[in-house]
């Protein structure tokens, strides 16, 4: 388990007066102090870990958020940002001498602007909602993380949080255009607008997927778009996972990217099958779900191409979605793959690395033989278009020890990632959970030069320490120069 | 006469900043120097020029991934995918003929540094949105990296959004990876003629809003349209409307005439398609109208990014304050702007037709030094975000040895 900040004596034995304090600022049930009425707070979508805050704060205004980040600056209190706490990072876990800043009660969609294509909610709405809010005039907000029922905007800008869609439309980062944000001194400041790009530096694109480290977002303007007329999709069976990589590796040369892309290894297939009768093959070894979208004329051709290409690469089952429920059919296993791998594991760990698309079958293969290796079993999803991998390590925590081997199983998967040219994390975050893993992917120099950006926004490290960062260095210190010493002579360098 | 440095590899970029450190040098950063004239004039004491520091480090079309060093030349890499049916999706302009360079001279470090787009901006995104990766030296003397090569990555902060659009400013690129993506099979332009710069933009607005997936929308007014390099529009005798369609032949076909029957109500209507859709949407990335080459064309020159249903309210005030020629792209959300030299080369005028607008910024793209020097080139920043700015710099460039001063004082 990844070890949290070291508590602050002085600051819990201050907490009556502090609780009072918030109490001053964000009245009434706002401000939650007692230990039962906290306990939902004490997790994320990362339930291994737990842990109690020292008081939660439910601010309803940016201005609250505003008193609170500054009374917390003042008295050098940690915070941790949180909306929905369906990370699966630990990015929203409390801190036993921290605020928990609950995000919440910010859940009103403030403008709907359709002649420039853009919503303005506050970050506690749902994903999903802004989707609901602007169905009626047949727009859609494209990121679609699987949690989007539950997940918040807030959630997803700290995040960058992809889903199905994202290869072809983007992730959150491609489709938010302004914020208004409060930094840790309680200045309010709003970054981007109903505009494209930065007329300075692009601090919009830093925020973005900072995992609630650099501020609190109290707004977020997000482009919206017309939802494709139709949507089919294919639904393809292959003996190998070589044939179903190669399959995918060919949809792209030539020329086509669908509107999604899904791959489902056998465990999984199997899985999901048992759990939706979604009429998944059982005797293959991958399954792709292809899905297009756009006018019924590209569908219609792209499906056909597709479907050429899937038959080229030796698909033993191949079927075209005939109706709109069938298509929703296709993706119901899939969707539902995560409760379905639940179902039949006691606890399941849900991993989220990034390789080169053409890795695949390496990285299934050698994932096989430490499956093999650590006992414990694995079945795979994959966003296969963008090469996000989504391993699900099976285990059960009340057997002693498979947790500890489940994560080191799943360390040991993420290292592999960044050893084939890959990452640790493609839309899920790095939170508590890869912390201790940024390493393997990071020099000293790197993770030195992330933190500066840190110490640009908060200087005292207030904002959800032990998050992402495996050592949080002081910012003098890392403000500190360490030049040559001796002089440089003028270096061996072509003057002209 | 300033020294020039032109280091032979990424090696050399750093052993430069650690020099300039070392003897309280500062350095201008410039890929070939295409794009020198915009921003505050250089103040630095040597110019470090990464055009040596080039090729192409790997590119897997499959993947559709590029690496390629920063002072790679754009058009190498452009003619290198397209020789395999990709392209740089975000379409990036090139701003040689604007300030009467030779056009294609740019580097992919500077497509990066100046966060460049094109028309399909609307669709596609900017530089920033397909800069997987990035290994850079920052004005600390240290190299660091961030991102990778692959799409989807959330790993630690996101540097290549900041490096995107900051000038040199940060860090010395060495190493740049981007996404690619496959090249539309077909393209056709639907022309609306005749149009008022507030009707261009409803119907812009409205084509947006539809299925069609259109994937540029320009309006050029009459007097800027006469400018244009095509026959077919400069002898057009009015204002020009276009909506581009790209993808695949049949559904082309279908938007377009879904698109014709959406746009007939406002104008009559005319296409080009192939080889004139491709020149018209170069011309307009290019701006071609205003290049510095064109009939008296020295005027001072803005790019204003607005919400685009703002646009023509902008833009309208501006041509009729100060006798200017505008061209919108983005469907509105961007506005290029000529206007007759003068003191501040327009500056307060535009600033303050873009703040009753709704806001966004405006950057001065084309004007004599002198004036780079006086007025803001860049949208001034309130006053939290210009701290923060100055914090991020001082956090990547302490000493600010790094093209310091190019995009406010102190930056
Ligand atoms: C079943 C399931 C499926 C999932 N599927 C996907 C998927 O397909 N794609 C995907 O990308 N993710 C997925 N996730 C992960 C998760 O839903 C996303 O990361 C989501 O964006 C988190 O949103 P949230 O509101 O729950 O945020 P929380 O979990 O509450 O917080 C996440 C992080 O955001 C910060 N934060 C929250 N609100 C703010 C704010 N207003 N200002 C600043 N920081 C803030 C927190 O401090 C924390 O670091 C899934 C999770 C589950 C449980």
């Amino acid at each position: 388990m990844v070890a949290m900040p070291a508590l602050d004596a002085a600051v819990l034995a201050r907490r009556e007066a502090i609780v009072h304090a918030l109490h001053g600022i964000v009245p009434g049930e706002g401000v939650i102090a007692h230990e039962h009425a906290m306990r939902p707070y004490e997790t994320d979508g990362l339930t291994a870990y737990r842990q109690l805050p020292m008081v939660v704060v439910l601010p309803e205004t940016t201005e609250q958020v505003s008193a609170v980040l500054r009374y917390c600056h003042t008295e050098g209190l940690k915070v941790v940002p949180r909306g929905a706490g369906t990370s699966l990072s630990g990015g929203a876990l409390p801190l036993a001498d921290g605020v928990l800043l609950g995000m919440a009660k910010f859940n009103r969609i403030r403008e709907i602007d359709f002649a420039n294509r853009v919503a303005v909610v506050e970050p506690g709405v749902t994903n999903l909602a802004v989707s609901q809010a602007v169905d009626r005039a047949g727009f859609y907000y494209a990121p679609d993380p699987s949690s989007q029922i539950a997940c918040t905007i807030g959630g997803n800008v700290a995040e960058n949080s992809g889903g199905v869609h994202c290869l072809k439309y983007g992730m959150t980062t491609n489709n938010v255009l302004g914020l208004e944000m409060v930094l840790i001194t309680g200045e309010i400041v709003r970054l981007g607008g109903k505009h494209f790009d930065s007329g300075g530096y692009d601090l919009l694109g830093i925020v973005t997927g900072s995992e609630g480290l650099l501020g609190v977002v109290t707004e977020v303007t997000v482009r919206l778009l017309k939802k494709p007329e139709t949507a089919r999709a294919v639904l393809v069976g292959f003996p190998t996972s070589e044939d179903a990589g190669d399959c995918v590796a060919r949809i792209i040369g030539a020329g086509i990217i669908p509107g999604g892309m899904e791959m489902m290894d056998r465990p999984a297939i199997h899985a999901a099958e048992a759990f939706v009768h979604a009429g998944y093959p059982l005797d293959v070894e991958a399954l792709l779900i292809v899905e297009l979208d756009g006018p019924q004329a590209e569908c219609d051709h792209l499906i056909e191409r597709v479907s050429e290409i899937a038959r080229a690469c030796r698909a033993v089952t191949l079927k075209v979605s005939t109706s709109e429920q069938e298509r929703l059919l296709f993706w119901a296993g899939r969707k539902a793959a995560f409760p379905a791998v639940g179902r039949i594991s006691p606890d399941y760990y849900c991993m989220d690395g990034t390789i080169p698309r053409g890795k695949l079958p390496l990285v299934l293969n050698r994932m096989r033989a430490m499956s093999e290796r650590y006992g414990l079993q694995v079945a795979n999803v994959f966003h296969a278009g963008d090469g996000n991998l989504h391993p699900l390590i099976l285990y059960d925590a009340n057997k002693p020890g498979e947790l500890d081997r489940a994560e080191q199983f799943g360390a040991d998967i993420l290292r592999l990632c960044v050893e084939v040219g890959g990452v640790l994390t493609g839309e899920h975050g790095v939170g508590v959970e890869k912390r201790d893993l940024m390493p393997t992917m990071f020099s000293e120099i790197d993770l030195n030069q992330q933190q500066r950006l840190k110490c640009a926004f908060d200087a005292k490290g207030l904002l959800n320490p032990g998050k992402v960062f495996p050592v949080l260095h002081r910012c003098a210190e890392l403000g500190r120069m360490h030049v040559s010493g001796g002089k440089l002579p003028f270096p061996d360098i072509p003057r002209f | 006469m300033t020294d020039t440095l032109k280091p032979r590899d990424a090696k050399d970029a750093e052993d430069a900043v650690r020099w300039a450190l070392d003897h309280d040098k500062t350095l201008e950063v410039v890929g070939t120097g295409s794009k020198r004239a915009i921003g505050r004039p250089s103040q630095s004491d040597v110019t470090l020029n990464l055009s040596a520091v080039a090729g192409v480090t790997l590119y897997e079309p499959d993947e559709l991934v590029l690496s390629a060093k920063a002072g790679t030349p754009l058009a190498e890499i452009e003619a290198l995918v397209a020789a395999h049916g990709q392209e740089l999706a975000f379409e990036p302009m090139d701003y040689g003929p604007l300030l009467g360079g030779a056009a294609g001279a740019g580097t992919m470090g500077g497509v990066i540094a100046a966060n460049l787009s094109g028309p399909r901006r609307i669709k596609a995104g900017a530089a920033r949105d397909h800069f997987l990766g990035v290994t850079a030296v920052s004005g600390r003397g240290e190299t660091f990296k961030s991102g990778g090569r692959v799409v989807k990555n959330v790993t630690g902060y996101d540097l290549c959004k900041l490096l995107a659009g900051s000038w040199g400013t940060l860090a010395v690129m060495t190493d740049v990876t981007l996404k690619v993506l496959p090249r539309a099979e077909t393209t056709q332009t639907v022309l609306l003629l005749g149009l008022d710069d507030a009707s261009a933009v409803q119907a812009m607005s409205l084509a947006m809003g539809s299925s069609c997936d259109v994937s540029g929308a320009a309006h050029l007014p009459g007097p800027v349209a006469a400018r244009m390099p095509l026959a077919a529009v400069a002898g057009a005798g009015g204002a020009i409307t276009a909506l581009r369609l790209e993808g695949v032949a049949p559904s082309v076909a279908h938007r377009r005439n879904a698109l014709e029957t959406l746009m007939k109500p406002f104008a009559a209507l005319s296409h080009f398609d192939g080889a004139d859709s491709v020149a018209l949407w170069r011309a307009v990335r290019v701006v071609v109208p205003f290049a510095a080459s064109g009939a008296d064309d020295d005027r001072p020159v803005w790019r204003v990014s607005a919400a685009p249903a703002r646009g023509a309210e902008i833009g309208s005030r501006i041509a009729t304050q100060a006798g200017a020629d505008v061209l919108y792209d983005w469907a509105g959300g961007l506005i290029w702007i000529a206007l007759p030299p003068s003191g501040d080369a327009g500056a307060a005028m535009v600033r303050g037709a873009l703040a009753e607008g709704g806001g966004g910024h405006a950057t001065l793209i084309r004007s004599p030094a002198a004036l780079r020097a006086a007025v803001d080139v860049f949208q001034p920043q309130e006053s939290a975000v210009a701290a923060l700015a100055k914090r991020v710099k001082d956090g990547f460039d302490p000493r600010g040895v790094l093209s310091s001063g190019r995009m406010w004082a102190g930056i």
